[in-house]
């Protein structure tokens, strides 16, 4: 008995001492993947250092889904974790939603205004309030090509989507599939947005994909951009309807398909199978986007919670996710590029280093533009009107006309 | 009255003792968890997502009825009794050719036009006022504005008017055929029945693979050598629902060969043997005496497909995702993209319930003619 006694006595006091010292961060998030799981790591290590604990709060299910639906429940019950992987304008509903704690003073000690481009900063904040911290920066407009293809069928990667035709042509007269194609909505919808901002120029896509203008989407310009995509279609193979984008990606790899539109995720597809960027395979931009920048940023929300010690812990992540030693960790191994500005480049591959070299660039030009497809540009609710209209257009006899002026329609009736 | 027989006291169950007392509510004891899981994640969220769907619910649940909010000439006449200065019914002027909006973006409209100090001063008495209540406003933009919930509702009429008569058809031939007193039966029943211990799933997927004509049918007939061989039906937005019918009446046909196996070893053989004495051929038999009276069996048949139609969702999401565009897109599906992935609890809550009505419009006739026959039997 006495001896319980004292181990009770004992465990109490080892346990008033973790609360003493240090705070602990409860982070919800899906990086539950190889490469990515190992970047968390290094985060978990560092906040570990500075004498705070980790709690992994992992769900796994890419795509975040299930992990919503979990963090929506907690919220509600009044018993948020610290930080959550919530990203673009969803960062404004859960502010609306008055549960996102205020990073400002982090902000002001560690000069985010300076080290983060303005476009990004404002997507963090919640009236004029930091709420959320970015971690990486992804490009969606690349187009992966595999220049075997090419030369077989003795076409040029294009530049243009003239030129895309003429090379798309050579390829399917020499038996070969031009574009690897992935029949989801997502998938879809990620073309789209670069036809729309190639086609469109930069402005057009603000006003037609972030604004979600019902003139710009029931326009001309907008008219094109959706014959485009429905140009591409003839290109594609039949097995493509419903088809995951790896498997896309692994089409391009084995040199049955030409080319494929993706996000820069699709390099980790090329490294893992051994092939080498420039040889191997080419990371050229999709046609006519040449200057510009479709970004997918991640982040995580901080939301209000009331133990003083893990605030602070909180407030350290904060911190510790735009510090030099993490953007380069968890970026060379998600195969992104850092948000934080300045870094240096010699730790990242040749379609890195030019992403970064771009997002500086367009960032002063007006060609970064967040991305549609990705959940940066547009409320879900919107994104889903869009989506639903761009899969039903390039999946049916649905004339550009018609599509167009559903899109402003259904935006509409989305708001 | 001395003859009254005297019951034994040892079988009259005693009324006291603690541990009697235990015994006796044991049992209600024993239940109420149930009852009150019941209860509450059955009924009380039923309740709750009635409630949800009346009202403008987007990213998480808002209590608050569903209405909008307008300012009309009436509106600024009312605000004039009620003591608000000319100075701010006149910067509020512009509003009045406004349609009406939400609450959120009514404020900041407000906000707009006076400022952040005197709305917060007058935010409570404009919103009494400008406030109409618009209670249905997720059901009607579901059946007026939102072309995918047709899409839902059409796909669901074709698939469960499908699945239910042709399961019903094979599950009855095969039972008919298995009735023969074959050999090898209890072989041959098993086969069938193993669909049904798959779970959706996995059926989902083992169908998506051989549907995909790059993977399954297409492909290994063209390379038997029947070249022009295509069946594209996965990929076509016009025929896609139907493969999902495929799918769904492979794995349940068995489960209707059981039901209807079970109803027709249950027939007296009496009857049958009576009827061959008459001198009926065996079909007329089967068409005039065994089938009908097979018909509680059909009832449930019926009530168990249509509610497993009805709440397709698993085999959907595997088989095409809803796709090729939105082409096969069902109300589980719908339901489940607008709540959780969309932020409109709301709407989909809202589709949620026009479900919850759907089922009930199946359950309850079936309820009534069960009830009356326990009754009358």
């Amino acid at each position: 008995m006495k001896f319980l006694k004292g181990a009770l006595v004992f465990l109490v006091v080892i346990g008033l001492c973790f609360t003493i010292f240090a705070g602990e961060v409860e982070v919800l998030h899906w990086w539950t993947s190889g490469g990515e799981a190992a970047a968390m790591t290094v985060l978990k290590q560092m906040l570990e250092k500075e004498g705070h604990t980790w709690k992994d709060f992992a769900v796994a299910g890419g795509g975040g889904d299930a992990a919503m639906t979990v963090l929506k429940s907690r919220a509600i019950a009044g018993n948020p974790p610290s930080a959550a992987q919530v990203k673009g304008p969803q960062i404004q509903l859960w502010g609306a939603e008055g549960v996102l704690t205020n990073l400002d003073d982090v902000a002001k000690a560690e000069k985010w205004d300076k080290i983060i481009p303005k476009v990004v900063a404002d997507i963090m904040k919640y009236k004029g309030h930091y709420v959320a911290v970015p971690v990486n920066v992804h490009r969606i407009n690349w187009m992966w090509c595999n220049p075997a293809v090419f030369k077989k069928a003795g076409a040029k990667i294009p530049t243009t989507w003239a030129e895309f035709e003429v090379a798309a042509k050579k390829i399917q007269a020499a038996g070969l599939i031009p574009v690897a194609w992935g029949g989801q909505p997502w998938q879809e919808a990620t073309v789209f947005e670069t036809i729309v901002a190639g086609i469109g120029g930069s402005d057009f896509y603000r006003k037609a994909l972030v604004k979600a203008d019902p003139a710009a989407l029931n326009s001309y310009t907008m008219i094109k951009c959706l014959e485009t995509l429905k140009m591409i279609k003839q290109y594609t193979d039949k097995g493509a309807p419903g088809r995951d984008w790896n498997l896309a990606t692994a089409m391009v790899i084995k040199g049955q398909a030409a080319m494929q539109f993706m996000g820069d995720w699709a390099k980790g597809e090329f490294t893992a199978a051994g092939k080498k960027p420039g040889v191997d395979y080419i990371a050229a931009l999709a046609p006519q986007t040449s200057k510009q920048f479709i970004f997918n940023i991640d982040s995580f929300i901080m939301f209000k919670i009331k133990d003083a010690k893990n605030v602070e812990a909180q407030k350290a992540m904060a911190r510790l996710i735009l510090q030099p030693r993490f953007q380069e960790v968890f970026n060379v191994n998600k195969g992104s590029i850092p948000v934080r500005l300045g870094m240096p480049e010699a730790p990242f591959d040749a379609p890195a280093r030019q992403a970064m070299k771009d997002f500086v660039t367009s960032a002063k030009t007006g060609g970064l533009v967040p991305s549609m497809a990705h959940e940066m540009a547009v409320m879900p609710a919107i994104r889903g009107a869009i989506m639903d209209v761009v899969t039903n257009f390039y999946n049916s006899n649905m004339s550009a006309k018609d599509a167009a002026s559903q899109l402003a329609s259904a935006v509409k009736a989305a708001k | 009255m001395k003859n009254r027989v005297q019951i034994p006291t040892e079988y009259i169950a005693p009324k006291t003792g603690f541990l009697n007392r235990v015994e006796n509510i044991l049992p209600k004891l024993v239940l109420v968890p149930t009852i009150a899981v019941a209860l509450i994640f059955i009924y009380g969220f039923i309740l709750w997502t009635t409630w949800i769907s009346f009202t403008n619910s987007r990213l998480l649940p808002d209590y608050s009825l569903a209405a909008n909010y307008k300012i009309s000439e009436q509106v600024v006449e009312k605000l004039k009794n009620d003591g608000i200065p000319e100075t701010i019914l006149e910067k509020l002027a512009p509003l009045l050719t406004q349609e009406s909006v939400r609450k959120n973006d009514f404020l900041t409209e407000v906000t707009d036009q006076l400022g952040e100090e005197e709305t917060i001063k007058y935010e409570n008495i404009i919103l009494k006022h400008a406030h109409n209540p618009d209670l249905l406003v997720q059901f009607i933009t579901l059946f007026t504005k939102e072309p995918r919930w047709w899409v839902a509702i059409i796909n669901l009429f074709i698939f469960s008017s499908l699945f239910i008569v042709i399961c019903i058809i094979t599950g009855l031939i095969l039972a008919i055929f298995l009735d023969q007193r074959i050999r090898a039966e209890g072989f041959l029943r098993t086969i069938y029945l193993y669909p049904m211990a798959l779970s959706f799933i996995v059926t989902g997927a083992a169908w998506r693979w051989i549907l995909n004509p790059d993977l399954g049918l297409e492909r290994l007939i063209q390379q038997i050598g029947f070249k022009d061989f295509t069946f594209r039906w996965l990929v076509d937005p016009n025929m896609a629902i139907y493969t999902i019918v495929i799918a769904a009446v492979w794995q349940s046909s068995g489960f209707m060969l059981a039901l209807f196996l079970a109803g027709l070893r249950g027939i007296d053989d009496a009857i049958i043997k009576a009827a061959k004495v008459d001198g009926a051929s065996l079909p007329r038999i089967y068409w005039r005496i065994i089938i009908p009276s097979l018909r509680p069996v059909f009832l449930s048949a019926v009530i168990i497909l249509s509610h497993l139609a009805i709440k397709s969702f698993d085999l959907v999401m595997i088989l095409t995702r809803g796709g090729p565009g939105t082409a096969t897109d069902m109300p589980a599906t719908f339901m489940y993209a607008f709540a959780f992935n969309r932020a409109r609890l709301g709407f989909g809550a809202a589709s949620a319930v026009i479900m919850f009505l759907a089922v009930m419009a199946i359950i309850i006739p079936y309820l009534f003619t069960e009830l009356r026959r326990t009754r009358n039997a």
